[in-house]
């Protein structure tokens, strides 16, 4: 019976559900007027006060736009009033916090092309002081390092991700909530304490040497619960039904996570170890103390120290003169650039959009 | 009576069968290497704590609680006229101190921008927003530390100063000289900044479980969008909020490099928000290393570990109060 009726209510043809906070165009209308006396306004108080600039006008528009919005709702009561100002504060207060991105990003990219040439990419520090001038020296030697840490904590920390994701969705055994619990817990570990436990264990104990692999387990440790917690969002992603056709054609386990899960889920995973490798591409703090800084390419992963971009940018910060802060800058320019060329990679494969079907 | 039954029976409905899978050789080996691997990671939580306590336990013998409580970091001279001294109270004080301001700073604005994302972004550019908002919190940590000293200080000496002249009476604004750069508020503001991407987004994810009946029901009985917004959706959203609030507050107890590039380290309980002294655990932990002798660094591995276990603390409740607010 119920079988019936349940079929009966999917054939009734029903209305997709509206959405009443959609904006008409009358509001958005009522919303450029406001914020256009609002903007002049504004503009006449940046005048007489002492706020100063394009900061100032937009401190004076905080206050300013929510109250005209405010006046031109006065005729509809003081709800709707309450409303226009809500709905001025929430624009005025995302912008702002827009204001401070934009602002990281065009710095970094102006002021690093200032210091920025062709051979910046190719050479390295070997012969050059930080202070030599601009046209000399490079972040050749940084960049395969951090390509070669980066790596290398992929090899160990992308696996066990996805391992940790496997148990959780695949197996349900009866740690699942317990582990998913702790990987999670792990994202919270400070980057400082990752590097210092390296530190502990395999410099102190093993190599007694600043070295590469020791950058790369730090590195490891802080990538290991961004993969887990990608992975096991892609992983759910896979239907049921999927997994019970295997089984019903009698294949084993094994059989139907590595030959008919994973590879549906290919992209996903890729997005997962992309998203880990930039969540820790740019960590400085452990790799003060694993990797440290040197001025030339090292070859031996497991003996002595291997630059790094973010800690060329931060040695060179150290030095403080005009021209090292300036190749602080085109170095964090590269960075920069890298993470965002890794980050549209994870986009590209888009294992976070399945989501949404 | 005997009609109910039969209804009953005409009810009944097949359970979905659970899968029973005879488990082979290959699929146990298979659950077994999984399942090692999995407790692998909490296998790494423990070894941290483990390692971290075993090479800083001679601290924590050396100096017992004086090790929480005492202010003053002195590595001495080696000898017996100026024996080292360890103690990370400043540094605690001053982690918490920028944390909870950065957070403060934060969370309004995070409210708003959760709102704005959820509720009042047109749906074109919704996800577009939303993956900027991914890609800032990857930003790295040294870079919002160069653009926090760089740019973002000036600006911030300037507000403390109007604060300072306004509000100087209140002891937690007053300042001992009129020095304002690297303050332990120019780092609750740039922490401020860094932590808004993930309490915006675990805002937003829980706002947008709002429940949709009851918003429909708010804006058929006559609401507008913020009546509907205050009395449905914000207080839906509370426990998320506050979960959200504290992971943040996780991260900003360990930020290690952006603090340390704008922050004058000080081994001083300052409470003085404006004046140009204080630290935080991980950057002092940075500050300290290359300098640091075997016996210094043994407290610096201490202290690693009183960071530990803060910030594990802060994020095991975090992820509960999201996980459960999550399932409601």
């Amino acid at each position: 019976m119920n079988f019936t009726l349940a079929s009966e209510f999917e054939s009734v043809p029903h209305a997709e559900p509206r959405q009443p906070w959609k904006n008409t165009k009358l509001t958005i209308l009522r919303s450029v007027f406001s914020f256009t006396v609002a903007a002049v306004l504004a503009a006449l108080i940046a005048q007489v006060t002492p706020l100063a600039g394009r900061l100032g006008w937009f401190v004076a528009m905080a206050f300013t736009f929510p109250a005209v919005m405010a006046v031109v709702a006065y005729k509809r009561g003081s709800r709707a009033m309450a409303d226009q100002m809500v709905t001025g504060i929430v624009l005025i207060g995302f912008t702002s916090v827009m204001i401070p991105w934009v602002s990281i990003v065009a710095t970094v990219i102006s002021r690093g092309l200032k210091a920025f040439y062709v051979g910046f990419l190719t050479t390295d520090m070997l012969v050059n002081q930080p202070d030599d001038p601009l046209n000399m020296g490079g972040v050749s030697h940084a960049i395969v390092g951090t390509l070669i840490q980066v790596l290398l904590a992929s090899v160990v920390a992308v696996p066990l991700g996805i391992i940790a994701a496997i148990y959780i969705v695949e197996i349900r055994g009866r740690g699942a909530g317990v582990v998913r619990f702790f990987t999670q817990a792990m994202s919270g570990v400070p980057s400082i304490v990752a590097g210092l436990f390296v530190y502990a264990t395999v410099v102190v104990t093993i190599t007694h040497k600043f070295n590469a692999v020791a950058g790369a387990l730090a590195l490891a440790i802080l990538m290991l619960p961004t993969v887990a917690r990608t992975a096991e969002e892609v992983l759910k992603v896979v239907s049921d039904d999927l997994r019970a056709s295997s089984q019903a054609l009698g294949a084993s386990q094994v059989a139907t996570t590595f030959r008919v899960v994973l590879p549906t889920i290919r992209s996903g995973l890729i997005t997962a170890a992309v998203l880990g490798v930039a969540r820790v591409a740019g960590e400085t703090a452990p790799l003060l103390l694993t990797s440290q800084y040197f001025v030339k390419f090292n070859t031996n992963i497991f003996d002595g120290p291997m630059a790094s971009l973010p800690t060329y940018i931060f040695s060179s910060l150290g030095v403080g003169t005009d021209n090292s802060v300036a190749r602080a800058w085109a170095a964090s320019a590269v960075l920069l650039t890298l993470i965002f060329i890794l980050f549209t990679i994870a986009r590209l494969f888009g294992g976070r959009n399945r989501k949404s079907h | 009576m005997q009609a109910d039954a039969e209804l009953e029976v005409s009810i009944d409905i097949p359970e979905h069968r659970k899968l029973q899978v005879t488990q082979g050789t290959p699929d146990r080996i298979f659950r077994y290497i999984i399942t090692t691997g999995a407790y692998f990671s909490l296998a790494v939580l423990a070894m941290i704590a483990g390692f971290l306590l075993y090479r800083g336990f001679q601290i924590f013998s050396d100096f017992g609680l004086g090790f929480i409580t005492g202010a003053k970091w002195d590595a001495g001279s080696g000898d017996e006229t100026a024996p080292a001294v360890f103690g990370v109270a400043a540094m605690l004080v001053g982690s918490l101190v920028i944390a909870i301001m950065a957070i403060a700073i934060a969370l309004p604005f995070a409210v708003i921008s959760a709102l704005f994302l959820e509720y009042y972004a047109p749906l074109a550019i919704r996800r577009f927003l939303i993956s900027i908002l991914d890609l800032v919190a990857a930003i790295p940590s040294v870079i919002y530390g160069i653009w926090g000293y760089a740019i973002l200080m000036p600006h911030v000496v300037g507000w403390s100063k109007s604060l300072n002249s306004w509000f100087g009476w209140f002891p937690l604004f007053d300042v001992p000289a009129p020095i304002f750069d690297r303050s332990p508020f120019v780092a609750g503001v740039l922490l401020a900044l860094m932590v808004l991407p993930i309490t915006t987004s675990v805002a937003r994810e829980v706002y947008s479980q709002a429940p949709r009946d009851q918003i429909d029901a708010a804006y058929g009985l006559g609401a507008t969008k913020w009546g509907a917004l205050r009395t449905v959706v914000l207080p839906f959203g509370k426990s998320g909020l506050i979960g959200g609030a504290m992971l943040g507050l996780g991260r900003a107890l360990g930020e290690t490099i952006a603090v340390y590039l704008v922050l004058n380290l000080v081994f001083k309980i300052n409470l003085q928000v404006l004046a140009s002294a204080g630290g935080n655990v991980a950057s002092m932990i940075a500050t300290r290393f290359g300098e640091a002798g075997p016996y210094e660094l043994r407290a610096l591995m201490a202290a690693g570990l009183v960071l530990f276990l803060l910030t594990l603390v802060v994020n095991a409740l975090a992820t509960l109060i999201v996980n459960r607010s999550k399932v409601q």
